[in-house]
């Protein structure tokens, strides 16, 4: 199912505008994301249900209006160790631990929060083009 | 995910074409790991070129690969790397860890 998530992402970005690097940079995210939820919340049961939306927004950014894309992710998996959240040392040269930097790396804005029994990841990319929008 | 193995002597190279993600990286990582630590290959050799896409899980196995690599006193390279598959592992700080060549030659001839 990742894949296929991956490849409607990619769409949706290139549609709204995203220069390729970026479409790249918000697929590798919401795919590491959604890794993190099935390895950690549902503890591998990579059949429970996970909440995505999408929508274009409007940001305040450097004193002006910008256009950008935010990615609620829900699921109703155990409650997120916010410690473990931290990533690690990219000197340690170790397998695993990288998903959240990845995330970290690619997005502008990620935030985590448990609300009603639910963890929610708020990513936000904001919309780096001067050229004209390729869908609406 | 597919992965195919051919042998030039004892240089082993798998061709792998596809994504390497959360449900197909420990296809890889047993790959790896077979042929590293059972076998003792003295060189194994990865043809990233067909690619499309890996995540970090890819990666950790890339990882585990390479310290079975120098635990076992062999050699792990990977040649063909496309855009994609370089910038994740320039996003992870770990292409300089990496023995990385442009093409097959090279690989198999350094």
């Amino acid at each position: 199912m990742l894949c296929v998530v991956r490849n409607a992402l990619g769409e949706l970005a290139a549609k709204l505008g995203f220069p390729e690097p970026d479409c790249r940079a918000v697929v590798l995210a919401v795919d590491e994301a959604l890794t993190n939820i099935i390895r950690h919340a549902y503890l591998g049961d990579a059949e429970r249900p996970i909440e995505a939306s999408f929508r274009r927004i409007q940001v305040a950014r450097d004193g002006k209006s910008a256009e950008a894309l935010e990615i609620l992710l829900e699921d109703r998996g155990v409650t997120v160790n916010q410690e473990k959240m931290c990533g690690r040392a990219l000197e340690d040269v170790r397998p695993g631990g990288l998903g959240l930097h990845f995330i970290r790396e690619s997005m502008d804005t990620v935030e985590f929060s448990r609300k009603w029994g639910r963890n929610q990841l708020r990513l936000v990319k904001f919309l780096h083009t001067n050229g004209p929008r390729k869908g609406s | 995910m597919q992965i195919a193995a051919r042998h030039l002597d004892k240089i082993t190279i798998f061709d792998i074409s596809g994504d390497i993600d959360l449900a197909t990286s420990p296809q890889l990582r047993k790959a790896l790991l077979r042929e590293l630590r059972e076998l003792k290959m003295p060189r194994v050799v990865l043809n990233l070129g067909a690619v499309r896409y890996i995540d970090s899980s890819g990666v950790a196995s890339l990882v585990e690969g390479l310290k079975a690599s120098r635990d076992v006193g062999s050699r792990l390279i990977l040649f063909g790397l496309n855009k994609t598959v370089r910038e994740v592992l320039q996003l992870s700080k770990l292409v300089r860890i990496f023995e990385i060549y442009d093409n097959e030659e090279q690989s198999v001839a350094t």
